[in-house]
């Protein structure tokens, strides 16, 4: 791997935005800022059509926006989390805590077991808490990194 | 409990591995074990098949088609989307549980998963290559094959020589739509091989591999290799793209090698390989193969009935069975009355050993275990449809007392048929295409005489291994079956 999956950028731990839309092209802003994707309207649209077909919010207070795009040059999760509440469509009401999870279109199998291991680290409680709690920004990147080593 | 789960998302990404570890998580809570196939964007390594076949139950955690579904067929099974897995995976479980405790699924038919014959698991792994190819191919069979039979029942045999509908056609002759059906089912037909290798490659190394598959088939039609060579082209195309996929290569061309790069360079090695190299022995073999059986119709009817007979009973629907199939189904558009009186031959015995089984079963409850009793009365109408799958369970279960008890009973059949010249125009459809089938009282003789030698010789070769039976009841000493 040679780009990160995450990194202190791409950590929002006061995301502003209420609206689904807004809250994610916010995150997807960071992405662009951070050179994993090329093209935000593509990106926002693949995103977009992803949540059209199923809404992505779960349970406990968490949405994952999700899709693979051209415009994605490398797996890479941007996170943010809410104060306030972002709906997801979960049936519990809103998410807190968003996860952004951008994939290239046609990546490898093996470019892709890093977000299988993102994706199981999302409903383990004790992950969940710590996002919840944390304060800085590096500390989330860098923990976020550490869970999802091979 | 033990458990085994799919869980597979729209996206690949997230939800399939979310809800894989939920599953995982929530077997550990409750003391049960699980495990979980993702088939995801990360590549999914399939299920042991020695786990699946001890596992209690199967969850199915998916928004999309689980591939390989027939790898779970006859287990308990509970489906949900994946979200409910990952909100709620306690509550399958015990849904699953309850599954378990209803037994297992008693509707639909037996599918062809199990192995015969074949312990080893790459007997096992081609033998579910090949059937993949053949599933694919029976639309096309039953599609052209019925139009060509509507053909012959409205138009008389010479409809093949009828000149194409694109030069002549007459709407308001029977004639003319008969030639019509006719130049439909064979375009059908001019799939079957293609089909077969597409797919059989499909199999092996997925959707890159359809191409070259596909490509293969068609040249094995062109140099004359014909069902045989579909196979061989199948499985090359398999081969070499899955070899291809091996090849590390950089990731910014990653994306474009299964799109382009694989199915082009698969069509270049499989289409010389097929012109070049394999394809004109398995085209001399294949005439030899179709001028020896034709030969023997000539010579000996009786004999080609038998071995047809044979090839039907051997594997149930696998490559041999097909094999014999393709070769009655390939005389139908020639029209003959010999080729007619091979597909009859090749339908009776085919339907032989399931009604066989269904047979045996029924009347020597002790000698079956509940579950073989149960596709035994399933078996009955599969029998009558034609369906030869439909003895696999059982076979399956004691094949070297079952294969060899339908092999002499189809061989019977197969050599009654044609020694009858029962004839037959449609090329599938069982008792249901009575009507098109030529000396029907003739066709229904030989089919029952060869059922119960099959009955028979399984009741009186499970007699002899077992000894005491395995049923509870104690065996009646007399009245063998009865037809």
């Amino acid at each position: 791997m040679d780009a990160e999956l995450i990194t202190t950028e791409l950590v929002d731990l006061d995301l502003a935005e209420r609206d689904r839309r807004a809250a994610v092209r916010s995150l997807a802003q960071r992405l662009v800022d951070a050179g994993r994707v090329t093209d935000l309207e593509l990106f926002l649209a693949d995103v977009e059509k992803r949540e059209a077909r199923m809404a992505t919010g779960l349970e406990g207070g968490i949405g994952i926006p999700h899709c693979r795009s051209a415009a994605v040059t490398a797996p890479t999760l941007a996170f943010g989390r809410s104060t306030g509440g972002v709906d997801f469509g979960a049936d519990d009401g809103p998410a807190t805590l968003i996860f952004l999870i951008a994939a290239p279109e046609g990546g490898g199998a093996e470019h892709m077991t890093i977000l299988a291991a993102l994706a199981r680290r999302l409903v383990r409680a004790e992950f969940k808490q710590t996002l919840t709690a944390a304060t800085d920004p590096a500390l989330v990147a860098a923990y976020v990194r550490q869970e999802v080593a091979p | 409990m033990k458990f085994v789960a799919v869980t597979a998302c729209p996206t690949g990404i997230a939800h399939t591995y979310m809800a894989a570890e939920s599953l995982e998580q929530a077997a550990r809570a409750g003391g049960d074990t699980i495990e979980v196939e993702t088939q995801g964007s990360a590549g999914s390594a399939p299920l042991d098949p020695a786990v699946i076949a001890d596992a209690d139950a199967v969850i199915f955690a998916v928004d999309v088609a689980v591939r390989g579904r027939e790898r779970f067929e006859g287990k308990p099974v509970v489906e949900v989307g994946v979200k409910q897995a990952i909100n709620g995976a306690a509550a399958l479980f015990e849904q699953a549980k309850a599954a378990v405790a209803a037994g297992p699924p008693k509707t639909g038919a037996p599918v062809p998963t199990s192995r015969v014959g074949a312990s080893d698991r790459t007997g096992a792994k081609v033998r579910q290559w090949l059937m993949t190819g053949v599933s694919y191919l029976i639309p096309f069979v039953a599609a052209g094959g019925l139009l060509i039979a509507l053909s012959f029942a409205l138009g008389g045999y010479e409809i093949v020589d009828a000149p194409k509908v694109t030069d002549q056609f007459d709407a308001l002759s029977v004639r003319g739509w008969a030639a019509l059906m006719f130049q439909i089912g064979s375009a059908a037909f001019g799939f079957l091989v293609p089909v077969l290798a597409g797919f059989t490659a499909f199999a092996i190394a997925d959707r890159p591999a359809i191409a070259p598959g596909f490509v293969g088939g068609a040249i094995a039609v062109t140099v004359g290799a014909g069902f045989l060579g579909g196979l061989v082209a199948g499985l090359l195309a398999g081969g070499v793209v899955s070899a291809l996929t091996r090849v590390r290569v950089p990731r910014s061309v990653a994306g474009i090698m299964p799109v382009v790069v694989y199915p082009l360079l698969g069509s270049v090695v499989v289409g010389v390989l097929m012109y070049v190299v394999v394809g004109k022995p398995i085209a001399a073999a294949t005439t030899g193969l179709t001028n020896w059986l034709n030969g023997l119709s000539g010579t000996s009817a009786l004999l080609l009935g038998a071995l047809l007979g044979l090839m039907m009973a051997f594997d149930m629907g696998g490559p041999v069975n097909k094999a014999a199939y393709a070769f009655a189904v390939g005389g139908l558009t020639t029209g003959t009355g010999t080729s007619l009186q091979i597909m009859a031959a090749v339908m009776a015995a085919g339907m032989v050993p399931p009604l066989a089984l269904a047979l045996a079963s029924t009347v020597r409850k002790a000698l079956f275990t509940d579950v073989e009793r149960e596709n035994g009365r399933a078996a009955w109408l599969l029998g009558a449809s034609f369906i030869t799958e439909g003895a696999i369970p059982s076979a399956a279960a004691d094949p070297l007392r079952v294969i060899p008890s339908i092999m002499l009973g189809s061989a019977t059949t197969g050599a009654l048929s044609m020694v009858f010249g029962v004839t037959l125009r449609a090329p599938h459809g069982g008792i249901f295409v009575l009507p098109l089938i030529g000396k029907p009282l003739l066709f229904v003789v030989a089919l029952v005489i060869g059922t119960v030698i099959s009955a028979v010789a399984v009741i009186v070769l499970k007699h002899l291994k077992a000894g005491a039976p395995r049923g509870a009841e104690p065996v009646v000493s007399t009245s063998a079956a009865s037809a």
